[in-house]
C-alpha cells in the first residue's frame, strides 16, 4: 500500500515564508509600513505611465504642430512618399507597439521589485 | 452591380458566425461560461477577439473613404484608434482587471461604493453603446445596397437580427471564438486584395496618385447624381447639378471639384497648415484626444478584460491587441490612395465609404480575380458589422440585465439582449442620413469625456470621491452628449461653433477632468474609508495574491 503523500517543507524556506507573511499582513492590514509600500508602487507605476505618454505626446502630438508651423517638412519625400504619409500611415504603428512593449517590460520589473521587497524585507 | 459571388460570400460569413456561435453554445453550461467564458480564454485568442470586436465598419470602410476624400489629415483616425490601446495599456489594463469589475458600473461601485453613480454610469454605457451600434447597422444597410442593389433596411435588419440571436443564444464564450475568427477574416479580406491592387498598380505603369492637373477618369464613367451639388471643372466652369442627372466622362477627363471635397492635389497630399486654418489644427488635436482617450471608455472594450486570468495577462493581451490593430491599420490607407486613381467617381457622388467594396472590381476588372476579391472584401465588411455589433450588444445587454432588469440569470440576459438590439435597429431604420465615421468619432468623444476621467483618476488618485466622479461624468459627458445632439439633429453651423460641436473632445475632456478633481477636493470627506485596501487590490502584483 502506498503511503499517503506527505508535505515536506524545508526549514530555510519556511523561515522566509514567515517573514514574507509578516509583510503581507502589514500590507493587508494597512499598517503605516504597508501603506507606504503600496504608495511607492503606485507612484512608480504612474510615473512610468506618465513618462511614456509624454514620449508619445511629444513624438506624435508634436506632428500636427510641426506640419503647421513648418510646411516645408511636409514636402520632404522619402522613397517616393511624402513624409507626413510615411510618418502617420506607417511609422506611427511600430512606434506605438514599441512604446507598449517597453511599458509592459518596465511595469513588470516594477512589480518584481515590489514582490522582492515584500518577500525579503530584511534586505 | 452584377457580381454573383457577393451574396454567397456574405451568406457564408453570416452562417459561419452563427455556426461558431452554436458550437460555443454547446460548450456554455453555466452562467459564468455564458458571461465571461469562465476566464479560460488564452491571451492570443482573447487579443484576436478584442481586435476582431474593435475593428468596426468605421475601420474597415470609413477610414479608406475618409482618406480618399480628405487625404493625409484623416490619417489621425487610424493612428488614434490604435493609440487608444496604448493609453488603455498604460493607465487602465492591469488595475482594471485586478479590480474584478466586469462592466464600468461595476467599477464605479467597487471603487466608490455609490449606487447612484452606478446608475449614472449605466445610462452612459447604454447611450455610448447605442450611439456606436446605429452606424454599424447603417453601414450594413449601405454596403448591402451598394453591392447587391437591395433596399437599405435589408442589410440593417439582417445584421441586427443575426447579432441579437447569436448573442442571446451563445453568450460570451461563443462570441470569443466568433470575434477571433472575424479578426483574421477582416485582416485577410483587406490584405489579399491590397496585394493584387498594388501589383495591378505596378502593371499599369504606376499611374500618379496626384497628377498635376488633379484626378482624372481612367475609363469611360457615368455618374448618377443623387444630391444637388455645385461642381467646379478645372477650366473654371461652374455647374449646378440636380438629383437624377447623369454625367458622362470620357477616359482622361479631369474629375470636377465638388463643394467640400479635397480634389486639389496639395490639399489632399499635405497636412493643413497654420496660416490658412487654425480650426483645422484644433479639429486635428480634438480628434487625437478623443481617439487616444476614448477607447478605454468604450463599453465593449472593457468587458473583454475580465476574461483575462489576472492583471499581468491583461497587460500582455492589450499589447498583442495593439500589435494586431496596428497591422490592420496599415491597409485602409492603400485603398484610400488607390481609390484616387481607380474610383474617382466616388469623389463626385460623395459615397466614398464604398471605396473598399468597389475598388477590387474597378482596378482589376470584372474577371474572375476581380469578382472573387470583391466578394472577399464584402465578406470582410460583413464580418466587421457582425463582430462590432456583437461586442457592443453583449456589453449593453450585460448592463441592462444586471442594472436595469436586476437579474443575473441567463434568461434575464437573453431578454436584455432583445431589448438592447431592438432599439438601435429601429433608430438605424429612421436615420439613414447620418455619416458613419462621424458618428463613431462622436461616440469616442463621449467616452473620452465621461469614462476616461473616471477610470484614470479612480485607478491612480486616492482623492477621488463619488460626488467628484458624478459631477465629472455629468458635466464632461453631458457636454459631449449635447455636442453630439447639436451635430446630429441641430441646425447646420459654420465657422468655430461648427468645429467646437463636431469635434468636442478638446474642450470636453479637460472640462471633465477639471470638474472631477475640483469637486472631489471640495468633498474630500467622502473619500471611501477602505481606499487603502482598494489601491492595494488594484496595484499589488498578481504573484503576491493578497
Amino acid at each position: 500500500m502506498p503511503q499517503p503523500r506527505a508535505r515536506i517543507v524545508l526549514a530555510e524556506v519556511s523561515r522566509r515564508e514567515d517573514r514574507a507573511d509578516r509583510t503581507r499582513t502589514e500590507l493587508a492590514q494597512q499598517t503605516r509600513v504597508g501603506e507606504a509600500l503600496v504608495r511607492g508602487l503606485v507612484r512608480a507605476q504612474l510615473a512610468l505611465a506618465l513618462r511614456l505618454s509624454l514620449v508619445v505626446m511629444i513624438a506624435l502630438g508634436g506632428l500636427p504642430w510641426l506640419f503647421a508651423i513648418a510646411p516645408s517638412v511636409s514636402e520632404v519625400t522619402v522613397l517616393g512618399v511624402k513624409l507626413p504619409w510615411l510618418l502617420l500611415g506607417v511609422v506611427s504603428f511600430p512606434f506605438l507597439i514599441g512604446v507598449g512593449w517597453s511599458y509592459v517590460r518596465l511595469a513588470e520589473r516594477n512589480e518584481q521589485d515590489f514582490t522582492d521587497l515584500v518577500q525579503r524585507p530584511e534586505r | 452591380m452584377g457580381n454573383a459571388l457577393v451574396i454567397p460570400a456574405i451568406v457564408a460569413v453570416t452562417l459561419l458566425t452563427v455556426g461558431i456561435g452554436f458550437y460555443g453554445l454547446r460548450l456554455a453550461r453555466t452562467t459564468s461560461d455564458f458571461l465571461v467564458a469562465s476566464r479560460v480564454v488564452s491571451p492570443t485568442w482573447n487579443a484576436a477577439a478584442i481586435g476582431g470586436e474593435y475593428l468596426s465598419a468605421a475601420s474597415f470602410l470609413g477610414i479608406a473613404g475618409l482618406i480618399l476624400k480628405y487625404g493625409v489629415d484623416v490619417l489621425w483616425y487610424p493612428v488614434g484608434f490604435a493609440a487608444g490601446y496604448l493609453a488603455l495599456l498604460l493607465f487602465v489594463a492591469a488595475p482594471l482587471r485586478r479590480s474584478g469589475a466586469f462592466t464600468l458600473p461595476d467599477f464605479c461601485e467597487l471603487r466608490l461604493g455609490s449606487r447612484r453613480l452606478r446608475i449614472l454610469a449605466t445610462a452612459f454605457v447604454i447611450f455610448i453603446g447605442w450611439l456606436y451600434l446605429v452606424p454599424q447597422l447603417q453601414g450594413a444597410g449601405l454596403t448591402l445596397s451598394t453591392v447587391t442593389g437591395s433596399a437599405y433596411p435589408v442589410g440593417a435588419v439582417l445584421v441586427a437580427v443575426v447579432v441579437t440571436a447569436n448573442v442571446a443564444l451563445g453568450g460570451m464564450r461563443a462570441i470569443t471564438f466568433v470575434q477571433a475568427f472575424q479578426y483574421w477574416l477582416k485582416l485577410t479580406a483587406l490584405a489579399v486584395p491590397a496585394v493584387f491592387l498594388a501589383l495591378q498598380w505596378q502593371a499599369d505603369a504606376r499611374p500618379a496618385v496626384t497628377p498635376p492637373d488633379g484626378p482624372i477618369f481612367r475609363t469611360a464613367t457615368a455618374v448618377v447624381v443623387e444630391h444637388p451639388a455645385t461642381l467646379t471643372f478645372p477650366d473654371g466652369e461652374v455647374r449646378e447639378v440636380r438629383a437624377g442627372e447623369t454625367l458622362s466622362f470620357a477616359p482622361g477627363d479631369p474629375v470636377p471639384e465638388v463643394s467640400g471635397v479635397a480634389t486639389d492635389a496639395s490639399d489632399w497630399l499635405l497636412p493643413s497648415t497654420a496660416g490658412d486654418d487654425d480650426r483645422g489644427l484644433f479639429a486635428t488635436y480634438s480628434l487625437i484626444l478623443a481617439t487616444f482617450l476614448g477607447t478605454m471608455g468604450l463599453p465593449h472594450v472593457l468587458v473583454r478584460f475580465y476574461t483575462n486570468p489576472n492583471g499581468a495577462a491583461a497587460r500582455r493581451t492589450t499589447l498583442v491587441v495593439l500589435a494586431l490593430v496596428g497591422v490592420f491599420y496599415l491597409l485602409p490607407t492603400i485603398y484610400g490612395v488607390l481609390g484616387r486613381i481607380y474610383t474617382p467617381q466616388l469623389l463626385v457622388t460623395g459615397q466614398t465609404d464604398a471605396v473598399v467594396v468597389l475598388l477590387p472590381e474597378a482596378a482589376l476588372g470584372s474577371g474572375t480575380t476581380g469578382r472573387l476579391l470583391a466578394a472577399l472584401v464584402a465578406a470582410g465588411a460583413f464580418a466587421a458589422f457582425l463582430s462590432t455589433s456583437s461586442g457592443l450588444l453583449t456589453s449593453v445587454a450585460g448592463v441592462i440585465s444586471t442594472d436595469v432588469l436586476g437579474r443575473g440569470s441567463v434568461r434575464g440576459f437573453r431578454l436584455a439582449t432583445v431589448i438592447a438590439g431592438a432599439v438601435p435597429a429601429v433608430l438605424a431604420l429612421n436615420v439613414s442620413g447620418l455619416d458613419v465615421s462621424q458618428v463613431v468619432g462622436l461616440a469616442f468623444a463621449v467616452a473620452a469625456s465621461s469614462f476616461c476621467p473616471l477610470l484614470v483618476l479612480g485607478i491612480w488618485w486616492r482623492g477621488l470621491t463619488d460626488l467628484g466622479a458624478a459631477a465629472g461624468v455629468l458635466v464632461g459627458g453631458g457636454a459631449a452628449v449635447a455636442a453630439v445632439l447639436v451635430t446630429v439633429v441641430g441646425p447646420p453651423l459654420t465657422g468655430w461653433p461648427a468645429v467646437l460641436f463636431a469635434q468636442p473632445a478638446a474642450w470636453t475632456v479637460p472640462l471633465a477632468f477639471t470638474v472631477t478633481v475640483l469637486v472631489s477636493i471640495a468633498s474630500r470627506r467622502r473619500v471611501p474609508a477602505d481606499i487603502g485596501a482598494t489601491m492595494l487590490r488594484l496595484h499589488a502584483p498578481d504573484a503576491l495574491r493578497l
